[in-house]
């Protein structure tokens, strides 16, 4: 067990210096910080002295990979753009923004209002579509199971675009009850998270509800939920003790990964109702070409997603005794 | 000599590639009938010929809009100029639409103007009303009292103009049939209603109706109104979403496309070859696929724009259109890398099953050579996957391109698309009476159009994949079955 999560972290270890190199790669030989010195002071029309003086501020006037004219073997490799804007992510010292702000300070204080999104999302998600899937699984071949499936089908066919600006239109403008956008610190938040939440929930029930009826009439159609039939127990408890028991392992297969990168939020929801989160940060950087926060953002959100993935091949020891980690 | 002068974009140039290489798949699939049976069933199923149909008519308006030409200019001195401004074919069919364009909002099938202006009357004194609209129901005398009657007339007509259309058709299916079959029309069309052909030719039929009566609809309105309604800037809606298709269709299938080729040869080799190659392989997708999508599309897009911009003066991107294009095929390709990589994991998987079976084996023993063993054995024995993950991923892949461009890492905006039209809709759902038909527009047509991506792939998924079993055991099922089993029986016998 112990050595089996050295050996995975090490590998993490590689893919996330690949998740760096290629996002240097792309940030600094795809265009050079002269190109996004004049994107972001605007046009062709920059002094050169401006994109000195921007490069100069950033920390963009070194050299690349290797700096000669420094002093010493070890400012030499340390004193580039490669060391200051790539290598300290691995210590998680995001630096500043290109808009100046820390944005080690900005995720740390953001993440909360993205986690208190996603996570009720999740949650609720869960529950609500694991219970649809098995009611559809328990009449399966009937006009009622047929029927939720094509529900399914056309809810899944409608982009998630449509069902936040119904819900607001719908929720917020018409019913009143809740305001349609904003964020408020402490308790007072929930007003403003019931709909993000709701929405968030009920446009994954198309996809998801499927995808779990599929899970559980696969498991269905395997020999010991024969057996037990043949056992004379009764529907129910086949679904409920073996089916779902056993269907627990593709489910987690998905949910688990999902589970670190709630912190990084819905760039949508978070975009749509002003939810000052991780989601609306990226956008902005995006909109603003913040180059700075958007690498902080990728690398962090591999750094998530690969926790996400260790913890799933560890759910799976917690859920199937045949499972050993060696 | 042409009067005009034809243009071809990148993204024109994949979207012919693509349909010589469907040409070519479907040349070889008349020639082998253990290709053809899985497609067969593809074509027996209801809801997917249904959606077929569906999917035709829109791939039909995209194709369309991908034969772009720059029209003459009117020159006196016999010298021929042509307009640097790139049109389709599909703006020629619909220039009506495009031309008349309006002030600013105005809403489906109306005759005024949705804000009012200040007018001034002949008498020279000023009021405060909604001006009558410059094309929409100019051919009213008094709106008020022509309005209603006008569009009951219209509608009348375009039904039965979509009728008449409708019973053209189904006479060419049953004359078809009859051909075929033999018996006449009438036993034709009677074997079509009570659903006893072999192909769902009543589904078929049902889905022509219906689109021929919308059609017929549509376009006996819109050669009087704006049938949609019309945009901030003025231009009818129609047109916009009809425009929006090709981006659509284009994001679903190049972006699957691009890659393909990559994926498919990374994923044998490595299940192939294993070693090193696999390694390497797996950590490329591994890694690709650890960044989290949207960040990795929001990523290579802002890089992408910068790359573009400062490089305007580039004969690539010399002129709106073409930068536009360009954008497009980046972005696909890069939707593209993200969906790369499950596809190359499934293919891996599957290539390191096949290689330890007999007739790989046999091959290596005879001393095939390993391309020889890729191209003639591997790769016919994956395409299944293959497919299904082109047919599965269109439909993400349209519903993706509406979020990327309301994030800001979509299209560009000078292109029109479900996503730019949401985006610039947006906050009319906040004005007061709402302004409902721009996004109740893109809604409508991204909803038939995914709808019916998700129907056919369905289909195509379930008769391509092995692993699913038809679901009930119909006794036509099993006839048919076995029919097929003494027909390739009789056959091998033959041989």
């Amino acid at each position: 067990m112990i050595a089996w999560l050295i050996r995975r972290l090490v590998y993490a270890g590689l893919i996330l210096i690949g998740v760096n190199l290629l996002t240097f790669a792309l940030f600094f030989f795809v265009n050079s910080p002269e190109d996004m010195a004049r994107a972001q002071l605007g046009g062709k029309r920059v002094t050169p002295e401006a994109v000195q003086k921007w490069k100069q501020e950033h920390g963009y006037d070194r050299p690349l990979l290797w700096n000669g004219a420094a002093e010493g073997l070890r400012a030499k490799a340390t004193d580039t753009i490669f060391f200051d804007k790539s290598v300290r992510l691995f210590a998680f010292q995001f630096g500043t923004s290109d808009q100046g702000r820390d944005i080690g300070f900005d995720i740390r204080t953001r993440m909360w209002a993205s986690l208190a999104i996603a996570l009720p999302v999740f949650l609720i998600g869960l529950a609500a579509y694991v219970t649809f899937a098995l009611l559809l699984a328990l009449f399966r071949a009937t006009a009622f199971d047929t029927a939720g499936v094509v529900v399914c089908v056309v809810l899944m066919s409608v982009s998630g675009l449509f069902y936040i600006i119904g819900g607001q239109y719908l929720v917020g403008k018409l019913l009143n009850l809740v305001p349609i956008s904003g964020y408020d610190g402490g308790l007072e938040a929930w007003r403003f998270l019931v709909l993000p939440v709701a929405i968030g929930v009920f446009a994954g029930i198309g996809s998801s509800t499927r995808w779990y009826r599929t899970i559980f009439l696969e498991e269905m159609n395997r020999d010991y939920v024969r057996t037990a039939r043949a056992k004379g127990l009764s529907e129910r408890r086949v679904l409920f003790r073996h089916v779902l028991q056993n269907a627990m392992i593709p489910i987690l297969t998905g949910v688990v990964v999902a589970i670190p990168l709630l912190f990084i939020g819905s760039l949508l929801t978070e975009a749509f109702f002003a939810i000052p989160g991780l989601g609306s940060y990226t956008i902005d950087a995006i909109q603003g070409q913040d180059f700075a926060a958007l690498r902080a953002i990728v690398f962090l959100g591999s750094v998530l997603y690969i926790a996400g993935l260790i913890l799933t091949d560890l759910s799976y020891t917690w859920v199937d005794p045949r499972v050993r980690l060696t | 000599m042409l009067p005009f002068q034809p243009v071809l974009l990148v993204t024109d140039a994949l979207v012919f590639v693509l349909l010589a290489v469907t040409a070519v798949f479907a040349w070889q699939l008349r020639r082998h009938e253990h290709l053809r049976a899985p497609w067969r069933r593809v074509a027996r199923s209801r809801r997917g010929m249904g959606a077929a149909v569906v999917l035709a008519v829109f791939a039909v308006i995209g194709l369309l809009d991908c034969l772009h030409y720059n029209p003459a200019l009117p020159s006196q001195k016999g010298e021929r100029v042509f307009s640097t401004e790139t049109r389709s074919a599909l703006d020629a069919l619909l220039s009506k639409l495009r031309a008349e364009r309006e002030k600013t909002y105005s809403a489906p099938l109306a005759t005024h103007l949705f804000a009012k202006e200040t007018v001034e009357r002949p008498d020279g004194t000023q009021v405060r009303e909604f001006p009558r609209l410059r094309f929409g129901g100019r051919h009213l005398e008094d709106p008020a009292a022509d309005w209603a009657g006008d569009v009951t007339r219209r509608v009348l007509a375009g039904l039965l103009g979509g009728g008449l259309a409708w019973l053209v058709l189904v006479l060419a299916v049953c004359a078809a049939l009859a051909r075929h079959a033999g018996g006449g029309l009438r036993k034709a069309w009677q074997r079509v209603w009570a659903a006893e052909t072999d192909l769902p030719w009543d589904v078929v039929l049902a889905t022509m109706g219906a689109l021929c009566a919308l059609a017929g609809l549509t376009i006996a309105l819109a050669t009087g109104y704006h049938v949609l309604g019309t945009d901030k800037t003025g231009q009818d809606v129609l047109y916009l979403s009809l425009k929006s298709i090709r981006t659509g269709l284009i994001i679903g299938t190049l972006a699957t496309l691009i890659m393909l080729p990559l994926a498919v040869l990374a994923g044998i080799a490595a299940g192939y070859f294993r070693g090193w190659v696999d390694d390497l392989v797996q950590y490329l997708y591994t890694t690709l696929a650890s960044i989290p999508g949207v960040l990795l599309i929001a990523a290579f897009v802002v890089m992408m724009q910068v790359f573009i911009d400062t490089r305007s003066d580039w004969t690539l991107f010399d002129t709106v259109v073409k930068r536009a294009d360009w954008r497009l095929v980046i972005l696909c390709a890069i939707l593209g890398i993200t969906s790369w990589t499950s596809l190359a994991r499934l293919l891996r998987g599957e290539t390191l099953k096949l290689r330890e079976v007999e007739f790989i084996q046999a091959a290596h023993a005879f001393g095939v050579s390993d391309w020889t063993i890729i191209t003639r054995h591997l790769l016919p024995n994956v395409m299944h996957i293959v497919l299904i993950a082109v047919v599965m991923d269109f439909s993400g892949l349209v519903l993706a391109e509406a979020v990327l461009s309301y994030v800001g890492v979509g299209v560009d905006p000078a292109t029109n698309s479900f996503g730019t039209m949401i985006n610039g809709a947006r906050l009319e759902m906040g004005r007061e009476p709402v302004v409902w038909w721009s996004l109740a527009a893109a809604f409508f047509f991204m909803l038939v159009l995914v709808l019916a991506a998700n129907l056919f792939a369905d289909a195509v998924r379930d008769a391509l994949d092995p692993r699913i079993r038809p679901r009930r055991l119909t006794p036509a099922r099993v006839a048919a079955y076995l029919a097929q089993l003494a027909r390739s029986r009789g056959r091998g016998q033959a041989a």
